[in-house]
């Protein structure tokens, strides 16, 4: 991490950047958060470890109007994210810099807690070049797990450990996927409706309409979202009937399918753990499937599935034959 | 649950229709006395490219049974290609409608002319048949609409 | 003091629910959150923390507060008829609005925590002064809280610092204190309440000694003293402090990372701000209230635009009511130190960032002097 450090601050004092947008030092071991960083000497609270999940690319919408450049901190599928902002045209391409830093899979606090473990005081070995298991010493005794259980759910079906966009790139990375990424959305389209119904029933009504998702969402990034307006009698704030859950959560995936990159964040931020990413990916399969494949954020000039056609195209029945068999 | 005399299910259907090829075909219907359901009620919308996924959504929360989308043949579109964009959102919407539990023959999408008046009836009078089948909507609804 | 072992509790739990309704930490999709008890509930007791806080049982995200009809007059209909809550209108139609009736039922919220029967306080300081809120009052009249101490306290914790016991449910301004230790659930009546609730199930606990949980109210008092938060200092906040902190640089710094999100306010204990709005049925108008974040873009959002307009200004808003506006209003804290923001906030900021933050600064001020 020094390393990267010294690069940060080599930028910044050469003038090639004016900031550096990274991840600073938390008040506890795993809770690293965005920060912008102005001055050489306040890197001195940079962090990068496992623990830095965040996607700093939708943050590059507001730094990238800013004068000069911003150095910023991409893992490889954050990068994917940026390439997708840079086809909307919500950043300048030209006021970033872009360092890839290698990424080995980022870490759940809440695996740890799911496992039992409480009272942290320390956690090592999460650093990029760290070992296989995580130590954590609480209150409560030392504890060990190995990195691969910690991993966030998106890490398990990694898109790989290529950047797609940087100027420069720190450290390895290592491709982190251990299982199929439709796997889950087949397991869901093997069962009944009747069952789907009640998988989402469950999980959606644990909704608090927080707006974590929308709001973390690099494809979120309209200046005014559908459901923050007044005129409208459907609660951006509390899902007053079980359809509200249900429509915002349709509407949301909608809305970002085909530039959707799948990067997880919604699942991430989600305080209830709602396995959001179920709806995005769904759609992601839906158009591979059926217009052939398409990975949101690879290819900054691609046109998205949704903004083209083909007379060829399949007919709304196709979904009612696929599924009835 | 609207019921006719004889305690058969009347659904509501919502059908969006173009107003370039499908709202005219239901006037060749009409005019040709065609009949078809009174429990479909037709909005008209400039281009079925117009019907936002929300409309959709909508018209279920507010009571609707079954959600129809017609409009103009692909290659016909007043707008070139109106109906093309829809044919792909519409796909999709209606897969993830499938994906999370609501029976997948609530909604539909089909393409009437202005001179297929026989096949607005045809289609119209098939659909709501195949709602009174599925019966009333209780997957996807909001219950303050319906007390 | 009472007993009775956690194999039981079950009938515990059926014994209450048998005449009042019964709300307590329940698992769902993998999520511990105050519900309703059912028989075939997942009851999560040992979860220290519910996602949502217990104020739900309150104040409820959304609630409907009356309903308007549309009632159309028969025809031969006299005028007399038309009683005080019918409103004529030029239709031959009538207006009908049927006020939602409040609590009159007793309810009973078990596990709650010393935290959030402390938050409980600072709602009761909002809604229980003049104006009232009816629905709040008869919801406070009828609820019937069964604390329970915290066993393992966590390292988000810090509700010592806002003088919050969690060791000892008793001090906190409940019905009934509950320990578990070694599978048995140990009982205190400490309120009026509290001592009718234990008499309706008093043939299910048994005799125990007075002092059968002293060690683990030792043991949980030990464990938050080597918590990090809890040395955490209040220096500099509270009454009288808003000329100094609200113009701080701090604040235009820290809140960069924030989403502008509502998850803080929606876990919290204490946040009380709602929304009031009106919901268009088939044949009528439902108006209901629901929490609302003043992380929110639209927060008190007036016709010329005003209110917070920047983020910054949201994000002071929410601390400073917190730290400096409650105490100078009500003479105590909004916050009680239950640590939900700090596990759940997306971006990692939190009141104890917050807090820290303005200590870094006074360090800072302090050696460059």
């Amino acid at each position: 991490m020094q390393g990267l450090i010294d690069r940060l601050s080599a930028l910044l004092s050469d003038g090639t950047v004016a900031r550096v947008l990274g991840w600073k030092k938390g008040d506890m071991p795993y809770n690293p958060e965005p920060h912008m960083f102005e001055t050489a000497e306040s890197l001195k609270d940079f962090v990068y470890d496992g623990f830095c999940g965040a996607n700093l690319s939708k943050m590059m919408i507001e730094a990238s109007k800013l004068e000069g450049k911003t150095a910023v901190c991409l893992k490889p599928c954050d990068s994917y994210s940026f390439n997708q902002l840079i086809r909307e045209h919500r950043v300048d391409r030209e006021n970033a810099y872009i360092i890839g830093v290698g990424c080995r899979g980022k870490l759940d606090i809440d695996k740890a807690r799911a496992n039992g473990i409480k009272g942290i005081e320390e956690v090592s070995g999460t650093e990029l070049d760290g070992p296989d298991s995580v130590s954590f010493k609480t209150i409560y005794g030392d504890k060990e797990m190995s990195y691969s259980d910690l991993l966030l759910g998106r890490c398990h079906v990694c898109k790989g450990k290529e950047h797609m966009i940087y100027d420069e790139l720190w450290g390895e990375s290592k491709d982190t996927a251990d299982s199929e990424r439709f796997d889950e959305v087949k397991a869901l389209e093997a069962m009944s409706p009747a069952e789907r119904f009640e998988f989402f029933k469950k999980e959606l009504s644990k909704c608090i309409r927080c707006n974590a998702c929308r709001n973390v969402c690099p494809a979120c990034s309209c200046r005014k979202c559908a459901f923050d307006n007044n005129n409208f009698d459907s609660q951006q704030k509390a899902n007053v009937d079980s359809f509200e859950e249900k429509m915002f959560h349709i509407i949301r995936a909608f809305h970002v399918a085909g530039r959707c990159t799948d990067c997880g964040e919604c699942s991430r931020v989600c305080p209830e753990g709602i396995p959001l990413h179920l709806f995005n990916r769904k759609f992601i399969k839906d158009i591979d499937e059926l217009y052939g494949e398409f990975q949101a954020g690879k290819d900054p000039e691609a046109q998205s599935p949704l903004t083209d056609y083909t007379f060829e195209d399949c007919e709304p029945g196709i979904v009612a034959e696929r599924s009835n068999g | 649950m609207p019921m006719t005399e004889n305690g058969e299910f009347r659904p509501l259907i919502v059908a969006f229709c173009c107003n370039w090829c499908s709202y005219a075909g239901a006037d060749l219907a009409g005019s040709s006395r065609l009949s078809y359901p009174a429990d479909v009620k037709i909005i008209r919308v400039p281009c079925s490219g117009r019907v936002n996924p929300m409309f959709i959504l909508r018209a279920f929360e507010r009571g609707a049974d079954g959600v129809i989308i017609c409009g103009c043949h692909p290659g016909d579109c007043h707008y070139t290609s109106g109906n093309y964009f829809a044919r792909r959102r519409m796909t999709l919407l209606f897969s993830m409608l499938d994906y999370i539990g609501v029976e997948n023959g609530r909604t539909r999408v089909e393409w009437v002319s202005a001179a297929e008046g026989a096949k607005f009836s045809a289609t119209m009078n098939e659909f709501v048949e195949k709602i009174k089948s599925l019966g009333e909507n209780v997957r996807l609804g909001d219950l303050r609409c319906k007390d | 003091m009472y007993k009775i072992s956690l194999d039981n509790i079950n009938s515990l739990f059926a014994a209450i629910a048998e005449s009042k309704e019964l709300f307590l930490p329940v698992k769902k999709a993998g999520q511990a959150n105050y519900a309703n008890w059912t028989e075939d509930c997942e009851v999560a007791l040992d979860s220290l923390k519910t996602v949502k806080s217990p104020k739900d049982a309150f104040f409820p995200q959304f609630e409907t507060l009356y309903k308007v009809n549309r009632k159309i007059i028969p025809t031969d209909a006299s005028e007399e008829e038309g009683s005080e809550t019918l409103v004529e209108t030029k239709l031959r139609t009538k207006l009908e609005i049927t006020p939602t009736e409040l609590k009159d039922k007793d309810f009973v919220v078990f596990g709650m925590k010393s935290c959030d029967v402390k938050g409980i306080e600072a709602l009761d300081k909002v809604f229980l002064t003049d104006p009232v809120d009816n629905f709040y009052k008869a919801r406070r009249e009828h609820g019937i809280i069964v604390a329970l101490a915290c066993h393992e306290p966590e390292e988000s914790c810090f509700c010592t610092v806002f003088g919050v016991d969690p060791a000892d449910p008793s001090k906190a301004k409940a019905d009934v204190a509950t320990w578990i230790v070694d599978g048995e659930l140990y009982w205190k009546a400490i309120s009026e309440k509290g001592e009718e609730l234990t008499k309706s199930v008093a043939s299910l606990l048994s005799d125990a000694a007075d002092d059968a949980a002293d060690a683990e109210i030792s043991n949980i008092t030990n464990i938050m003293t080597k918590l990090p938060n809890t040395k955490l200092s209040l220096e500099g906040w509270g009454e009288g402090k808003t000329d100094e902190k609200f113009n701080s640089e701090v604040w235009n710094e820290l809140y960069k990372p924030c989403l502008g999100c509502g998850t803080c306010t929606f876990v919290c204990p204490t946040c009380q701000c709602y929304d009031i709005k009106d919901y268009s049925t088939k044949d009528g108008i439902q108006r209901y209230r629901c929490w609302d974040s003043c992380m929110y873009s639209d927060f008190t959002l007036m016709a010329g635009g005003q209110n917070r307009t920047s983020q910054v200004q949201r994000f002071r808003q929410r601390f400073m009511h917190k730290l400096v506006y409650f105490p100078d209003r009500y003479g105590m804290y909004s916050c009680v130190g239950c640590g939900r923001c700090v596990d759940k906030c997306p971006q990692s900021l939190n009141v104890v960032k917050v807090i820290k933050a303005f200590e870094n600064e006074k360090k800072e001020a302090g050696a460059n002097v």
